[in-house]
């Protein structure tokens, strides 16, 4: 049995039949081809899958597309709505806030998450904000650098 | 996960006529954050899923009558966000604890109370008792994070819900529907002890629905919760306990204490709440409040180390009702 969805993804609206047990993930992934949201842990620990569901960041492994419905989704490739970067890309990419860069899509949009709730947020806040994602890689410090240095990008 | 009929209601009533009154045929989905993780492990495998979001009337935290309403599809950054929430420590202080944002943005604040446990038998489809041959597997096995209080058997698992503990020193009710009408229960009620396997750790019937939780006024109260926790990151806390105490000048006039992770339901402990009625918040008397509630513990193999730690949740969280601050 497959039911019908209608989900906004990066500003583009998708009308498909879906299994309800298909994961939002998948459906953005397989069903879509937008493979920038990685599905690391599969049990909602690691936050690789993060994508933002009406503009708060959610895990999408834990999440069915049917859940979706009628949602609008941002995903790393439309949060820069030109074609160019947007201003934590950037910022990660000055301050080395990635090494194999997994993790980053959803440290990103975690970092979007921060920032919108809280445009000036402390080095403490942004761990704080950042505890639902992991990185193997980098130690975290100069991810939490390039949050802050987006911060000051906005504020300059 | 396996393949499952999927509603999407707009009513309670539709919602509660999808269900089924056996258990484990259907489920309710709020933010699924627990529901999905068990259906994936194939612990959990309804044959039909009714998810609440469609319902409107289940969004929202609002004043009311004194009180708050926390309607059965909230999120737990709803009530982080919601002016009405403020006035509740012991609430928030639980909500701080669930530090992803991910999770407070999905799981809802109802959720949260009827989570499954987190026992990892159970969580590995060994039941929720654990049984082998008869005999429960705990005891004798791994059972660093189970209970230590309420288990006599044959239930060792624990409460994983930090909201029920505060929900419960609050006073709060729920209000619970099925298809043919509305009852109210404290929120005390909601939860059980099984005594046989296919038992759930909640009293819900498996075609109700929980639509709202409401939070008496807390005039004249001082409340505060406290987690153990081993890391800040992503885990369920050691052991937590909720307090909420009626003033009367510096003295206590009555006094609610509830211990999170301890018992397989959160355990009420007349022991604590005797030894500080009448008396002030003073440390020494939250020191005693905190022996007191762990006074009866029967630690199994492997957790003695959290009798001491539950101890200390009572302690801190008595202090932090008295305004001290704890490290
Ligand atoms: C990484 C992580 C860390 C966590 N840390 C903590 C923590 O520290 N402390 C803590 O307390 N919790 C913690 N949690 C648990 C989290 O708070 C719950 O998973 C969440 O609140 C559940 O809400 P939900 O809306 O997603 O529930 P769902 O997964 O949708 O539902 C949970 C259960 O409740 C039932 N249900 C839900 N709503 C209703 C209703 N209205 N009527 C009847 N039945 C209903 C469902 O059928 C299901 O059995 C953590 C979870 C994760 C993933
Ligand atoms: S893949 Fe979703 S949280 Fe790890
Ligand atoms: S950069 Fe490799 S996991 Fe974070």
């Amino acid at each position: 049995m497959t039911i019908p969805v209608s989900i906004a993804i990066n500003g583009r609206r998708y009308d498909r039949e879906v299994e309800p047990r298909l994961l939002l993930v998948h459906f953005i992934r397989d069903t879509l081809g937008l493979t920038g949201t990685k599905v690391g842990c599969d049990t909602s620990q690691c936050g690789a899958c993060t994508v933002l569901l009406d503009g708060a960041a959610v895990k999408s492994c834990t999440c069915l597309a049917v859940q979706a419905d009628g949602a609008e989704i941002t995903t790393i490739e439309g949060l820069a709505d030109d074609g160019g970067l947007h201003p934590l890309q950037e910022s990660f990419w000055n301050k080395h806030g990635l090494q194999c860069g997994f993790c980053t899509p959803g440290m990103i949009l975690a970092a979007h998450e921060i920032l919108r709730t809280n445009p000036d947020p402390s080095d403490e806040e942004i761990r704080h904000g950042l505890e639902g994602n992991f990185c193997r890689c980098t130690g975290y410090q100069n991810i939490v650098r390039a949050v802050r240095d987006a911060v000051q990008e906005e504020t300059s | 996960m396996r393949n499952f009929e999927y509603l999407a209601p707009t009513q309670v009533k539709a919602a509660a006529q999808a269900l089924s009154e056996h258990e484990g045929v259907t489920a309710v989905l709020a933010g699924g954050t627990d529901l999905l993780s068990l259906m994936k492990q194939r612990v959990a495998n309804p044959q039909r899923v009714v998810g609440l979001r469609g319902i409107r009337e289940l969004h929202g935290i609002a004043k009311q009558g004194g009180g708050m309403r926390i309607g059965a599809m909230a999120t737990i950054q709803d009530l982080l966000d919601s002016k009405a929430a403020g006035a509740y420590t012991a609430l928030m202080q639980a909500a701080k604890g669930i530090t992803s944002p991910q999770i407070r943005a999905m799981g809802t604040v109802v959720g949260d109370l009827l989570q499954r446990p987190r026992c990892w038998y159970y969580r590995n489809g060994h039941g929720l008792l654990a049984m082998h041959e008869g005999k429960s597997m705990v005891p004798n096995g791994e059972n660093r994070y189970h209970a230590i209080l309420g288990n006599k058997g044959p239930a060792y698992f624990v409460s994983a819900s930090s909201f029920a503990p505060a929900l419960i020193a609050l006073g709060a009710q729920v209000t619970v529907a099925d298809a043919e009408g509305e009852r109210q229960m404290p929120v005390k009620d909601l939860f059980r002890i099984p005594g046989a396997e296919g038992e759930r750790e909640n009293t819900l019937k498996p075609n109700e629905i929980v639509i709202e939780i409401l939070v008496p006024s807390v005039s004249g109260w001082k409340t505060a919760t406290y987690e153990v926790r081993q890391r800040r990151l992503l885990d369920w806390p050691l052991a937590t306990a909720s307090v909420a105490c009626r003033m009367s000048g510096n003295n206590v006039r009555d006094a609610r204490v509830v211990m999170g992770h301890v018992a397989p339901i959160p355990w009420r402990s007349s022991e604590a709440e005797t030894a500080l009625k009448s008396k002030g918040l003073s440390d020494g008397n939250a020191e005693a409040a905190g022996k007191a509630a762990v006074a009866a513990a029967t630690p199994l193999s492997g957790n003695k180390a959290k009798v001491q730690l539950a101890g200390v949740a009572v302690k801190r969280a008595v202090m932090l009702a008295g305004g001290r601050s704890v490290v």
